[in-house]
């Protein structure tokens, strides 16, 4: 089974290869390393938020609601730096990633405690967040000028070379693949999706355990909403709209089921590398960007096809139709 | 993903006497909120009682409501359809080329007609030809079919139809009658009667309450699943012929964010987001409480993103108020 998880990666690297050997046919400027390290750069916030998704879907859940999150998170970062400029930033990071945190605890809570579908309490808190800004701001926008230098120069500051924006993509994957891994809430993740049944019997408790994910994505929309925010110069209420499609198809490209239990921390990464080339390829290779969305979806329901595939030639989860009773 | 209920379901010795349980139901409650409502806004607005504005509340949610007839079946059958709402953009825009093209009236309403059939057709087939998830399948083409209303609009908008075509949207049949009115009553009897009074509509629930026992039952789950996107598909097809004629516009972010409304009309319904129980009459309830409330804020200028909070706050509460109800009264029992 590993070798097969392990092909899927390395196929999901030869295709992002291939790709951007494609692009470099025509547009040999693609390839150059500082070209590379952008496109990387700019696919940062996606690699974040991909990762909280993982959490959560490995869970047998889904997080509609990250992107609203992240407008709300980021929305309140910029509020609070136009309000009161003096505020270190790493203040105003810790405030947007526990209000990010918190924002997620409310699905995890409603999952956890009344048992409703996550994709119900996620549709209902993603419309709610996005309303919620709204109400916040009155509607209006947080321009640059609003905002202080600090505020704007962290995700755009270097540091060794590249941007912090890139290496905070950097610690994060770090962070999480040593979550993943090396601890027992991380097992948790994967033997709650695995098998709720089993992991009850196991001395896990799959609704905290589902609690803890939705935390998990919930305070990385955050962190990527004052990133998103501070690398754009802008906050207002539609920012990131639409963006939770992305994040989703990210995972599902990586490999990472929806019935839970199965994926990784690199899938979740290529997945959304893959996503990052393509949509930094389409403006090079002249495609107007309005294809995005297009093939997104398309690149969404070929990923679940093939996925569907080889999770049925492992049969690996035997307990699951006894269950789906 | 549909999650394994862990309590067992209890099924009483002996069911209560009809005229009881029709009191004690989820639809008899929904009457009950519904001319709350209405007497609640007949006294807040003077303008409320007009039926000149009454006729226009009807406009609120006709289009959602005969969408929202098939997603109940397909809620029921335990799936679900999220790519609605991409639908109504992608018929829109085919409407809108064939325009570009010189079509007429007729040929708009079979092009909307057939984009709709197509769209299910494609769903459909992803579904239950390949055995995939419903979820990730129409949130995929949910993207894809707004994004092919992207590339091919663009910036740009469509306009232009011709004058024959307002009548899907903006005639009447009588008096404050509109088409739109007259659609969603037909289109409720006849999913009323396709859900309660045929063994096709036996066949959804059954798939909703165990996929299993009704395929080895010698029920065809496959085809009626099929035929249920196939039905929301064209739903939404009929529902973007009236929209676009009553706009007389297409963009492609038309009826952005409708198919949580719809979801949500369908779950405040008493249909089982989980599958396997609900009904029409439910549904029909529903739609008629959505539109006056709805009404009701704009009567008192309420903005639409802030309408959209109530409805977020309306979905996740109708599911949860029935659990925490039955748990209070588990707890009281014991």
């Amino acid at each position: 089974m590993a070798k097969l998880l392990k092909n899927r990666e390395i196929l999901l690297v030869l295709a992002i290869i291939v790709l951007v050997f494609a692009i470099a046919l025509r547009f040999p400027g693609f390839i150059e390393p500082a070209n590379l390290a952008r496109v990387y750069n700019d696919t940062s916030i996606l690699i974040i938020l991909a990762l909280g998704q993982m959490a959560v879907i490995l869970t047998r859940c889904i997080d509609l609601s990250m992107a609203a999150n992240l407008a709300l998170s980021g929305m309140v970062a910029a509020m609070i730096n136009a309000a009161f400029p003096g505020v270190p930033i790493p203040m105003v990071i810790l405030t947007v990633v526990a209000l990010g945190a918190a924002l997620g605890s409310i699905n995890g809570l409603l999952v956890w405690k009344l048992d409703i579908p996550p994709i119900v309490v996620t549709l209902g808190t993603l419309t709610i967040f996005r309303g919620t800004i709204f109400l916040l701001s009155n509607g209006a926008w947080i321009n640059a000028h609003q905002m202080s230098d600090a505020f704007k120069a962290l995700p755009r500051a270097s540091f060794a070379g590249f941007p912090i924006l890139s290496w905070l993509s950097v610690a994060a994957i770090a962070a999480i693949y040593v979550l993943m891994t090396r601890t027992p809430i991380g097992r948790a993740f994967f033997a709650v999706g695995g098998n709720p049944h089993a992991a009850v019997y196991t001395g896990i408790d799959v609704g905290r355990t589902r609690f803890l994910a939705y935390c998990l994505s919930g305070a990385l929309a955050g962190l990527a909403g004052y990133l998103w925010v501070s690398r754009y110069a802008v906050a207002y209420v539609d920012i990131a709209a639409g963006f939770e499609l992305d994040i989703i198809a990210a995972c599902v490209i990586g490999g990472i089921s929806i019935a839970g239990g199965i994926g990784s921390v690199a899938g979740a990464v290529l997945g959304s590398l893959f996503l990052g080339v393509i949509k930094n390829a389409l403006p090079v290779i002249n495609i107007s960007p309005f294809a995005q969305l297009a093939i997104s979806g398309t690149v969404i329901i070929i990923a679940v096809a093939v996925n569907a595939r080889t999770e049925k030639r492992k049969g690996r989860v035997i307990l699951k139709k006894a269950e789906a009773v | 993903m549909a999650e394994a209920h862990l309590s067992p379901r209890i099924i009483p010795d002996r069911l209560r006497s009809r005229s009881s349980r029709a009191l004690k139901s989820w639809e008899s409650l929904l009457l009950v909120v519904a001319l709350l409502i209405f007497a609640f806004n007949s006294f807040a607005s003077p303008y409320f009682l007009d039926p000149w504005n009454l006729s226009d509340a009807t406009f609120n949610f006709t289009e959602k409501a005969l969408i929202a007839f098939a997603m109940a079946l397909v809620i029921i059958s335990g799936e679900i359809d999220l790519s609605v709402a991409s639908i109504i953009a992608l018929t829109s825009t085919a409407m809108g080329l064939a325009v570009t093209m010189g079509a007429d009236t007729p040929v708009l309403v079979l092009v909307g007609l057939g984009t709709g059939l197509l769209c299910g057709m494609v769903n459909g087939l992803l579904i239950t030809g390949l055995g995939l998830p419903s979820i990730v399948v129409t949130i995929g083409t949910m993207s894809l079919f707004r994004g092919l209303s992207f590339i091919i609009l663009g910036d740009k908008a469509y306009t232009g139809y011709p004058e024959s075509f307002a009548f899907f949207g903006q005639g009447y049949v009588w008096w404050v009658f509109s088409f739109e009115l007259a659609l969603f009553v037909v289109t409720a009897i006849v999913f009323g009667v396709l859900l309660h009074k045929t063994n096709f509509g036996r066949s959804v629930y059954a798939i909703g309450n165990n996929q299993t026992a009704a395929l080895f039952s010698g029920v065809r789950v496959g085809r009626v699943k099929f035929i249920l996107f196939l039905l929301t598909g064209l739903m939404a097809g009929i529902a973007s012929i009236c929209l676009t004629s009553r706009l007389g516009s297409t963009r492609p972010s038309i009826a952005l964010g409708v198919e949580l409304e719809v979801v949500t009309m369908v779950v405040l319904g008493g249909v089982s987001i989980l599958g396997g129980s609900g009904t029409i009459p439910g549904v029909v309830l529903a739609a008629f409480i959505m539109g006056m409330v709805t009404f009701g804020f704009g009567l008192l200028n309420v903005p639409g993103i802030v309408m959209s909070i109530f409805i977020g706050v309306l979905l996740i509460s109708v599911i949860a108020l029935p659990i925490l109800w039955s748990r209070a009264r588990r707890r009281m029992a014991h």
